[in-house]
């Protein structure tokens, strides 16, 4: 047993705190105010971390967290790409979640692509930055009430509907959507396609302004008699019952971990500036204990505590992926449990930093902004609880709704 | 003197009581009298068992045992001999212990045969070295900690019970100097195990293990140590204490043998950790020779005291899970508004979150625990896993109780046990060592 950072990610993890400290922070404030304005510097770190990603076989970008099997044929313990994209993730977000985001092809499209392409596909799209577009004004964590439609049209599937909260929507290259073959035969008739950019029918109509992130661009697209070619269509075009939405969902057993290790880099920022804003005022030590600590002390011994559940919790899931163990309801627990983590962390340190956190002129209040979506984006605290109910309790979605 | 006074009342309220018929009516005369027997042990008496002759024929060098080598990659996989353990430990926990659990918490007592089946799942044995008849070769706080969070899955307080006496070897094992080793180890792994345990905690509020009120004193051939224990596990059948005391204004740790003269032991039933019998020591001038201070320099009072944070994690992990694993069937079971109330949000997300909760403990304690077993350095882990297990192990046990309403608050179920057991875990210091 142990649940240390794998030594041979040591090397990445510096890297990619490097990449954190000396290239997001600086540039962190002016992206926040600047919402919509593209974060130019981030296009040389899409091509180191693409280099870095052609070098090595293991590597810090979302596409690494799939469940594709490696040619390891070591059947012993294993740590692989959803271990180290979490690490990296983790790193990254210690700097900033909305650059983060904005990083060209590592997004959540590219990891749909890398988790359920077949290789035609994979070669085909190799390269491109998908967003990701599963929202509708009508369901946000509801996927399975999902409107816009895709109808086979001979070679091709014509799309309508509108999607929103589409991250990286405008920037990216192309779109993986979401669409219901057939809306009366619920979540087995979703499909997901690569939609790129510049195909007709396709629009974006708006650029969301938002409590945080703001690095990061959210656009609303519609798609209007939009045709699509049938070989976009990402994983089987049959409509299985029995296996209904699980073909979609289970890139969500991936993802979620990234999403929550995004969680846990913001938090940990937060607790180490208040620790260095607070370094004269406390004695964190680990001494006394929290009935004999200060209340500041007693209160960032608890966050931290916290903090720490959030990270080993995320890291167990992503570990889960790495050795094909199934790993649903674990990808749940460390969302719930980050997401709101992380949330309470970055408004507390506010708190005890008082006017100086409050203020613009640290970054504490911005990343009490930022964490809020990460308790709502790729399924909220209530979703994430709800799975795990029904996991626990052995109940359908009919009968726990 | 105000005590007298109040004795006084007492005993004019307990005649009049007596003789009166009501309580024969109302059936109170059973409990009246249980609760008088009790309460007249309630001074310091010198009973409690005494020392067998610990020998120390042997001069075998003093043993230290080495980290196991692990690979460092992430890694939640068990070894082999740790899922075997495991399974045996779980269906003792599940057969013997969960069965003996209400009685044993009801009557204030441990089930008549339970350490001699306890001691055949040979868990002493992880605390021993080899060389002194043991089976350990190297360091097992991992497996143990395992150990004792399946215990605790079938009971908290029979579970501490079991563990106390080899968290006694533990400590022997880690810092005792040669001679201390070659006296008592070898009785910790042979058929009649000696019951034992550790006295960290006073009755003090706010309490801090590192300010005790209890001193020893150097006297011309060792010790003199004067102060008060609270709550010790198996305090009467223990033939072996470890004390802690200050000495020379730090926390030290005094090996005292039972029935040694100048210790008096008094009742100290508490909320839970009822089976365990806990009792208050009292230490009145109790001489000890210079070898009974335990270790030597090596010895590190933080790391002992989160040794036994450690044990108490576990152990919270461990009961957690069993409030889990019963009101998952209970709230499927339960119907109410004509269908199971399991199929209500607001029951389903505490489920959840039990789920949630429990396993950050869990993550937070194994964290520790394969740190300390690989001996680097631990003290933050425990920390932060003693706040976090502190804190979840007793909103889960509160939860517990809430989710099964008004049957939870009775003693028809075992959640009132667990409620009460698990408020424990933040008061914990000393008692156990993993």
């Amino acid at each position: 047993m142990n649940l240390q950072n794998p030594k041979k990610y040591s090397m990445l993890v510096t890297q990619a705190r490097q990449v954190a400290e000396t290239f997001y922070r600086p540039i962190s404030r002016k992206y926040d105010k600047a919402e919509h304005a593209y974060p130019k510097e981030l296009d040389m770190l899409a091509s180191l971390l693409d280099g870095m990603n052609e070098g090595a076989d293991e590597s810090t970008g979302a596409t690494s967290a799939s469940k594709r099997p490696s040619n390891d044929q070591d059947t012993g313990n294993k740590n692989g790409g959803n271990l180290s994209a979490l690490l990296g993730v983790m790193e990254l977000c210690y700097g900033d979640v909305g650059l983060l985001l904005a990083i060209p092809r590592q997004g959540l499209g590219n990891a749909a692509i890398a988790a359920v392409a077949n290789d035609e596909q994979l070669a085909r799209f190799k390269g491109k930055w998908a967003a990701m577009a599963i929202t509708e004004p009508g369901c946000g964590s509801d996927s399975a009430a999902i409107r816009t439609t895709a109808i086979k049209d001979g070679d091709d599937y014509i799309l309508n509907g509108e999607k929103i909260y589409v991250t990286s929507g405008a920037r990216a290259e192309a779109v993986v959507v979401w669409a219901t073959l057939d809306k009366n035969l619920g979540k087995a008739a979703i499909k997901s396609f690569v939609v790129e950019h510049g195909t007709p029918g396709m629009d974006v109509t708006r650029l969301e302004h938002k409590l945080g992130i703001k690095a990061s661009d959210t656009a609303a697209i519609t798609f209007t008699d939009c045709r699509v070619p049938a070989a976009n269509l990402l994983g089987t075009p049959e409509i299985d019952l029995q296996k209904g939405f699980a073909g979609v969902m289970e890139t969500f057993d991936n993802t979620r971990p990234l999403v929550a290790g995004m969680a846990v880099g913001v938090a940990r920022a937060a607790i180490e500036r208040t620790k260095e804003l607070l370094a004269d005022a406390i004695d964190l030590n680990y001494g006394a204990l929290p009935l004999n600590a200060s209340h500041a002390e007693a209160t960032l011994y608890r966050l931290e505590a916290e903090y720490e559940a959030a990270r080993l919790l995320t890291m167990k899931a992503a570990w889960m992926a790495d050795n094909r163990i199934p790993n649903s309801k674990e990808a749940s627990i460390c969302k719930a449990k980050a997401g709101r983590t992380a949330n309470e962390v970055t408004l507390k340190c506010v708190e005890l930093a008082a006017s100086l956190g409050y203020g613009e002129d640290e970054l504490l209040e911005k990343w009490a902004r930022d964490s809020k979506i990460l308790d709502i984006f790729e399924g909220t605290q209530q979703i994430q609880l709800l799975i795990i109910a029904r996991r626990l309790l052995s109940k359908s979605s009919a009968e726990l709704k | 003197m105000k005590m007298v006074d109040l004795q006084g009342a007492g005993l004019s309220l307990l005649s009049r009581m007596a003789q009166s018929d009501v309580i024969d009516t109302l059936k109170l005369r059973k409990p009246f009298e249980k609760i008088l027997y009790r309460g007249s042990k309630a001074g310091f008496q010198v009973i409690g068992a005494t020392a067998r002759a610990f020998k120390s024929t042997d001069k075998k060098p003093r043993e230290r045992l080495a980290a196991p080598v692990r690979s460092d990659l992430f890694d939640l996989n068990l070894t082999d001999e740790q899922q075997m353990i495991r399974e045996s430990v779980q269906r003792f926990a599940a057969e013997v212990l969960y069965p003996a659990a209400h009685k044993a918490d009801d009557s204030v007592s441990l089930p008549a045969d339970l350490r001699t089946q306890a001691a055949e799942l040979g868990l002493a044995y992880y605390a021993v070295p080899e060389s002194m008849g043991g089976a350990a070769s190297e360091q097992s706080v991992v497996t143990q900690m395992l150990a004792a969070e399946d215990l605790a899955h079938g009971d908290f307080s029979l579970a501490a019970a079991i563990l106390a006496p080899i968290g006694v070897a533990n400590a022997l094992t880690r810092w005792g100097t040669a001679e201390q080793q070659n006296r008592y180890l070898p009785a910790f792994a042979s058929e009649q195990a000696p019951v034992a345990s550790i006295a960290v905690n006073e009755a003090t509020p706010l309490f801090n293990p590192q300010k005790l009120n209890t001193v020893a004193k150097r006297s011309a051939n060792g010790f003199v140590l004067n102060g008060e224990k609270s709550l010790v596990l198996c305090g009467a059948d223990a033939e072996l204490l470890l004390v802690a005391a200050m000495l020379d204004d730090k926390p030290a740790l005094f090996i005292v043998e039972g029935g040694s003269d100048g210790m008096s032991w008094m009742s100290d039933e508490a909320m839970g950790l009822k089976a365990t019998g806990t009792m208050k020591l009292r230490l009145d001038n109790l001489a000890l020779p210079a070898e009974a201070l335990l270790g030597d320099q090596e010895f590190n009072y933080q790391d002992f005291l989160d040794f036994g944070y450690l044990a108490w994690c576990a152990l919270a992990v461990g009961t957690a899970q069993a409030v889990l694993d019963y009101v998952i069937p209970y709230c499927n079971d339960r119907v109410a508004f004509g269908e199971p109330i399991s199929h209500r949000q607001g029951v389903a997300f505490m489920i959840a979150d039990l789920a949630v909760e429990i396993d950050s403990m869990r993550m937070l304690t194994w964290n520790a625990a394969s740190l300390a077993e690989a001996g680097k350095p631990f003290h933050r882990e425990a920390y932060l896993a003693r706040l976090l297990c502190a804190e979840k192990s007793m909103q889960i046990g509160t939860n517990g109780v809430q989710l099964l309403g008004g049957h939870g608050f009775t003693k028809e179920h075992p959640v009132e046990r667990w409620y009460r057991d698990l408020r424990f875990v933040a008061i914990a210091h000393g008692g156990l060592h993993l």
